[in-house]
Order: C-alpha cells, then structure tokens, then sequence
C-alpha cells in the first residue's frame, strides 16, 4: 500500500512538472517564434536568448494587484480562473506518453505511463473533461460584469460547442479503427508500417480526420485564427478583459496547458503516440520508456511549433465565417472521414492498408 | 470507502437539486445544475457504469448545460422574484405528489435484495462500453434507429421553426 501510493504521487508529480514546465517554454518560444516570423528579435534582455524572460513575467505578474471589480460576482469571478487550470490539467492524466510493459519502481509494477492511460473509457474520459473546458471561460465572462467580457464567455460558449461536434466525429473514425476507446490500444494499433516504410499513423489512412481534428483543436483551445473569445481588437481581452494578476496568469497558463494537451492528443490519436514505424528496439523496460517518451516529447514539440507557426500567420476569422466553417465545412466533411473509415473497414483493408 | 464517497456524492447532489430551484439567480441554477449531474456521475463511476459516467458529463455537464448558459446569458433575465408561486393549493399539490415520489423510492429501498453488491451485476472487467454498444446494435437495434428517426424529426422541425422566424 505504502510503496503503491508513492508511486501514484511520483507519477502526477511527474506529469505536473511536465505540463507546468511546458509554460514557461513555450510563453518563451511564442515570442521568439513570433518575432522570428515577424522579421523582429523578440525578447533579447533577460538572460541568454531572452531565456529568463517568463521568470521575469512572472515576478510581474505575482506582485500586480488581484483586483476585483466593485459590481463583480465575487466567488465566481475568483474560482473561475482556478476551474481553468484544474480542468486543463485533468486532461493529461489519461494520455499514455510510452511503452510501460513490465516497468518497475521501488519493486512495484509502475501500471501505465503516466497516470491512466489503461482506462478503459480513455476517449471518453478526454472528451468529458475537454468539454468542461467552456466553463471557466463562460462563468468569469459573466462573472467581472463587463460587456466586453460577457460577449467574449457567450461566444466561447458558442464556439467550444459548435467545434466540439466535429472533432468529436473526426475522432470517431480513430475509434472504429482501433476498435477501443483506451489511448494506450489506440497508440499500439499505430505500430508498424505499411508497404516496409508508410508509417501505420491514422493520419495515412484518414487525413482528413486529422486535419479536422487539429483545426477543431484550435478553435477548442482558443487559439488564432480562431480566438474571437478574447479578440483584442473587438472585445478588448474578451473574457478576462477584468482579470489581473495571478488571475490573469491562471487563465494564459491554461490556455498554453490547453495547447499542449492538444498536442498530446493530436499526437496520440493520429500520429502514432510514443511509436517510431520500423525500428524494432533490442531492450526494452526503462531504457524504452525513456525513448518512447522522447519520441512522444518531440512529435508534442513539433505540434506545439506549428500552434506557434500558426497562429502568426494566419489572421482572424469573423464570427458569422467561424460558425459557417464549423457547422457547413467541418462537420460534413467529419462525416465524410467516418463514411470512409467505415468503407476501409468494411473491405476489411485496415490489415494492408486501404491502396 | 465506496459507502462514504457515495454518501458524500449523494449529499451533494441533494443539496445542489436544492439549489437549483431555490436560488434567485439563473446562472447559479444552471451552475447548480452542473454540479447534480457531477454527483450523478459519480455514483455511476462508483456503481461500476463508467460508459455512463463519462456520457452523462460529456451530454449533461459539457453539451446542454452550456446550451442553458448560454441562453440565460443571452436573454440577460434579472434576478427572480421572492421564492414562492402566491398559489397555495398548487403548491401543496406539489408537496402531496413529492411526498407520494419520496415514499415509492423509500418502499422500492426497503424491496432491494440484502446482499446486493456496490457494483451492478453488468459492470464488466474491461468496461462497459463494449457491451453497451453491442447491445445498440444487436437486440436494442430498432429502438435505437427509431431514436434517430425521432431526433432527426427534431432536427427538421427545428430548422423549419428557424426558418419561418427569419421571413
């Protein structure tokens, strides 16, 4: 019982550290990677490379007043922020992140890297908690009594639900391939190649279902182009226009802990997870792990550049193109991915590939 | 241990139902609202149902409710008046009928075998989504396609309903 609890505590300890690191970074690597895109030098004072510039935000950030606004509901306006960050990191803990078979610590079966990911209503579990995301957003919107932020939580509300329905059945075609709703069968069922060298990722049967799934993702996690919940230029901050401080921090820490569960996600579900096609490892126990959570460590920072690539590249959409997008492109063409899922498996093609 | 986390999601779930009726405030009652359905889902997880569990806050807690937000968000209602219809026979035909509802589920407790199990005999090792979606597709299967019939009926009624509006 002792030595089991510890290694429970290890582990979320682990995945913590890792989702809270990932912010800092990657705060760093949107402003360098914004003003590498933008032909600037970005932030270049604080440390080599402009490396220390987070710490110094926060230190920012920490000694600014929490201010609370006089007509504001307190006790929602003040747990909003901290709904945000419990639900991003809730996610993380159902995402297999490497191989555990036969892995041990202090003598004990570690049982799945990192927390769950053997839970057998994995999907599910995501998507349940992924849904929960809109109500942070919603509730300090309504909450700081601001027109501005209000109209930010009800487009949030708007926007999370419309997206949702198309990532969801884009997943569904990953679903029906794997024929399991665990991450960890879905990350093994990617295992292999086709033809010697196509790797067998989702994404090479279903690139539609991917793209879906990674545009939808965007629009989930608030991100440009489709950040109108908090577009500057019509809605000042949108839904935490009123927020400061530590406030504040809680919600743009959320927003990046979003990014990279997405990633995470993007990653599991149609690019193999912690796999690399074709290299079949002579050792396996902690040696492989620690490959296969490098591996997953850099196929998450490469999707984590293109949020960045993104998002200073393309602009804003409007709303009414953003809810035209979703409801007439994005869901149709999901459903499309899912008729065709269901063909290849239907000419039982999955084994060969669908060619 | 279950006893006690039941307990403790019962208990919420009692009070918040509570509160959604008896605070004068829309949002808090949607609020309060989400947080029955958590409880709810709670003591399905712990009843071994973990298809259930997460439907339930993915359909309840993530779609219609932030469906309900929206809406009282949008319609801007003020606060409520006092608690209270001003109509007392209404009222206690009300109170006789939950009364009535409170005695059944005590009566139908009290007829429940003594040595039921926490979990329910369903609860299967490698979850019950399997066997739920087998179900759908077996023995429940023209149930489950006149389901859709209905819903996509909605779907077009909704859309006439729309549209008349826009004319």
């Amino acid at each position: 019982m002792g030595t089991e609890v510890v290694v429970i505590a290890l582990k979320l300890a682990f995945g913590l550290a890792v989702l809270l690191t990932t912010v800092p970074i990657m705060v760093w690597v949107e402003r360098r990677g914004s003003a590498l895109i933008q032909d600037r030098l970005g932030p270049n004072r604080v440390g080599p490379l402009g490396l220390l510039q987070p710490v110094v935000d926060v230190i920012k950030l920490v000694t600014k007043e929490n201010f609370l606004p006089s007509r504001a509901q307190a006790p929602i306006y003040l747990l909003a922020p901290v709904f945000a960050i419990i639900i991003a990191l809730s996610t993380f803990i159902a995402v297999p992140i490497g191989p555990d078979d036969g892995l041990t610590l202090f003598g004990r079966p570690v049982d799945g890297l990192l927390v769950a990911p053997h839970l057998d209503i994995g999907l599910l579990y995501i998507f349940a908690v992924a849904s929960l995301g809109v109500y942070p957003l919603v509730l300090a919107g309504w909450a700081s009594a601001n027109k501005f932020s209000m109209h930010g939580g009800i487009r949030a509300s708007a926007q999370a639900i419309s997206y949702e329905l198309a990532m969801t059945l884009a997943v569904v075609g990953v679903l029906m391939g794997a024929g399991s709703l665990r991450l960890d069968e879905i990350v093994l069922q990617q295992s292999g190649t086709w033809l010697g060298m196509l790797p067998r990722w989702n994404v090479v049967v279903q690139p539609l279902g991917a793209l879906i799934f990674v545009v939808a993702v965007f629009a989930e996690t608030n991100r440009l182009p489709f950040d109108l919940p908090e577009a500057e230029a019509e809605l000042v901050a949108g839904y935490h226009t009123e927020y400061s401080s530590l406030s504040f921090a809680a919600f743009y820490m959320s927003e990046y802990i979003h990014m990279t569960v997405a990633a995470a996600l993007a990653t599991t579900l149609f690019f193999g997870g912690w796999t690399l096609p074709g290299i079949e490892l002579p050792f396996g126990g902690w040696p492989q792990a620690l490959l296969g959570m490098t591996v997953f460590g850099l196929k998450v920072a490469l999707f984590l550049w293109f949020f960045v690539w993104v998002r200073w590249t393309l602009p804003r959409f409007r709303f009414d193109q953003l809810m035209a997008l979703g409801w007439k492109v994005m869901l149709p063409l999901a459903v499309l991915n899912f008729l065709w899922v269901g063909v290849v498996l239907g000419l039982g093609l999955m084994e060969e590939g669908p060619w | 241990m279950v006893t006690w986390v039941f307990l403790a999601a019962a208990a919420v779930a009692v009070v918040f139902a509570c509160l959604a009726v008896v605070v004068r405030n829309p949002i808090l009652n949607v609020l309060s609202l989400v947080i029955v359905f958590f409880a709810m889902a709670a003591i399905f997880a712990l009843l071994g149902m973990d298809f259930l569990a997460a439907i339930q806050v993915i359909v309840y807690s993530g779609a219609i409710l932030v469906l309900f937000l929206f809406v009282v968000m949008l319609l801007n209602i003020p606060r409520l008046g006092r608690l209270g219809s001003g109509r007392p026979f209404q009222a206690l035909l009300g109170s006789l009928l939950a009364a009535f509802l409170g005695g059944l589920l005590l009566a139908a407790a009290a007829l429940l075998p003594a040595g039921l199990g926490a979990v329910l005999p369903g609860a299967a090792a490698g979850g019950t989504a399997v066997p739920i979606g087998r179900a759908l597709i077996s023995s429940h299967l023209f149930v489950f396609e006149f389901i859709t019939l209905l819903l996509a009926a909605a779907i077009v009624g909704a859309v006439y309903l729309g549209e008349r509006e826009l004319q």
